[in-house]
């Protein structure tokens, strides 16, 4: 009996994850598979196919100017966002939380961006930044500053990049905190009141240690994003000019559909792999010890 | 005067700054309304004067083929939300409830897709395409995205708060396996079907670089990448007729938010905590 019962659980179970397995399998593990696999040879050209070549790609990797550059622009986004974003997340979430008039409309304001596709945001900033004409330069004109490509000065487009993303993100950070801070216990704060305790010492103190799981995990997915959002970089810049705005899945895109180098845009993808795994490896061990908790 | 006790100057405090920061959050779309909704003098003049117009709209409308977009959008949209809730609804009925040999195992081999998004896996799945013939498909823009292992995950939790009781009873009174899931799990997770439900259509409705990769006609061109295409400078298109086309792209998601704000909230919240 009680064999039956397993072998028939085990039939139902397989036959319920088989579309699952077969589509994951088939978009996610084998192709993860085929990427490093192909990072080992040569790009198929007309004449010649592929051929084994080790490491050759990744010696190649270390040399190439632009992959250096990618790669320290996507640190820089990264650093250059994330601490932005969950600063002014918290800030959101704080206001959103408490009991501010038109809170209902401020809380829409601040969530809009979340809903607006990237491709649309990247054409409303994109004037922003239009030199002389674009709203920027004509504000900055009134105190009679000078105008600015800001796009097309290298030294100024990945900024202009990052506040757009900042402005994009912030309010997604803030649901999680929403959510965190009607979660934490009333009671430290009723008792925090009748000792007369500071607002700025209340939250350093309690509120934002509470905070800490929920930073962690906003941490990660932002940085997972930062290696994920490309799409502006098709309408504003191009990864331009000369990559000082290029990024990293840009500059896969680029290598592959442009360029058509597949053998060394497997080579990047490896490099993008292992940046996320080490992101996922932290969250894994994250989600494990929320789970004690409980 | 800095007690947790909101008084006087703390609260004006509080006010004026939530209040700029969304006025300055709201500012980039008030100005897209402002330029799409006003003749083209009027783009960087702003008077209370300005005349109305729908002109742009009507104009963006005409010089690229929106309807169809909408319509790949659309399809897009429906169809990979109706094969993710049944492939996960099945799949996370599996993890949480049977068991069966390695099953945490295929269930970290699911969560792998947590990281390896398809997004990252662009070059592959494009070979992969190729060969099964769904270049330039809805269903090849969609099929990467079929299996989701945030949907399996999100059910999987939900599905195990599920009292076993109420599975047992109904096995007694002779319902099948299929009958329970149906009848007793999916009702009760209502809510983690609207709050992914909500996930995915937003997601998707805003998604481009894959159907990027795969699309080159307006047959199956989504929104998002018709929308990267009208933009481009090089079309030569005035900046209020950009606007304008790019405000119509965002309007149905728009409203949908406005009239559901605290559902989409909400979801995004119950989506983001499990």
């Amino acid at each position: 009996m009680k064999l039956t019962i397993s072998t028939k659980s085990a039939l139902h179970g397989s036959l319920m994850l088989l579309p699952a397995a077969v589509l994951l399998a088939t978009f996610t593990h084998i192709p993860s598979v085929m990427t490093f696999f192909h990072s080992l040879f040569s790009t198929p050209t007309g004449r010649h196919a592929a051929e084994f070549v080790g490491f050759e790609n990744y010696m190649f990797l270390l040399e190439d100017d632009v992959f250096h550059q990618a790669f320290v622009n996507n640190l820089a986004f990264a650093l250059g966002t994330i601490p932005t974003s969950i600063g002014l997340s918290i800030a959101m979430a704080l206001w959103v939380n408490g009991k501010i008039r038109g809170r209902v409309l401020i809380r829409f304001s601040y969530f809009l961006p979340t809903m607006v596709p990237m491709i649309a945001a990247a054409n409303i900033w994109m004037f922003f930044y239009t030199p002389s004409y674009g709203l920027l330069d004509q504000f900055l004109g009134l105190f009679g500053y000078a105008q600015n490509n800001w796009l097309g000065d290298p030294d100024t487009v990945l900024p202009c990049l990052m506040v757009l993303t900042v402005w994009k993100e912030a309010g997604f950070f803030m649901i999680f905190y929403l959510a965190a801070l009607q979660g934490l216990p009333t009671e430290i704060y009723e008792a925090a009141k009748l000792e007369g305790v500071g607002r700025w010492y209340y939250f350093r103190r309690v509120t934002f240690p509470l905070l800490m799981p929920t930073t962690l995990f906003v941490m990660i997915n932002a940085l997972i994003n930062s290696f994920k959002m490309v799409d502006m970089l098709f309408v504003m810049t191009d990864g331009g000019p000369d990559n000082a705005s290029n990024l990293l899945l840009y500059y896969i895109y680029e290598t592959a559909f442009s360029f058509w180098d597949t053998a060394y845009a497997a080579t990047l993808t490896v490099v993008l792999f292992l940046i996320l795994a080490v992101a996922a490896i932290v969250q894994f061990f994250y989600f494990d010890k929320r789970i004690h908790y409980r | 005067m800095k007690t947790l006790e909101k008084k006087g100057i703390w609260s004006n405090v509080d006010t004026i700054g939530s209040w700029t920061l969304a006025f300055f959050w709201l500012l980039p779309l008030l100005y897209a309304f402002w330029s799409a909704f006003h003749p083209m003098e009027y783009t960087v003049r702003f008077s209370l004067f300005a005349p109305l117009t729908l002109e742009n709209f009507s104009v963006a409308w005409s010089r690229a083929p929106f309807p169809r977009y909408f319509l790949n959008t659309i399809l897009l949209v429906t169809s990979i939300l109706s094969v993710q809730l049944v492939v996960s609804t099945l799949a996370a009925y599996a993890f949480a409830r049977l068991k069966f040999w390695g099953r945490d195992v295929l269930f970290v081999l699911v969560l792998v897709q947590l990281m390896v998004m398809p997004e990252i896996l662009i070059v592959e799945n494009y070979v992969t395409m190729g060969r099964l013939g769904l270049l330039d498909t809805i269903t090849g823009m969609g099929l990467p995205y079929y299996a989701s292992a945030f949907a399996i995950f999100l059910l999987r939790q939900t599905f195990k708060t599920v009292p076993k009781d109420l599975e047992d009873a109904a096995r007694v009174a002779g319902a099948s396996q299929l009958q329970i899931l149906l009848k007793i799990y999916v009702p009760l997770a209502r809510p983690t079907y609207v709050a992914f439900g909500l996930v995915s259509i937003s997601y998707h409705w805003n998604n481009f670089l894959w159907p990027l990769v795969v699309t080159n006609s307006v047959e199956t061109r989504p929104l998002t990448v018709g929308l990267s295409i009208f933009g481009a400078i090089e079309t030569g298109i005035d900046w209020p007729i950009i606007t304008a086309g790019t405000l119509m792209t965002i309007f149905p998601l728009f409203i949908a938010f406005i009239i559901f704000q605290r559902q989409f909230i909400q979801s995004f919240m119950h989506a983001g905590l499990k």
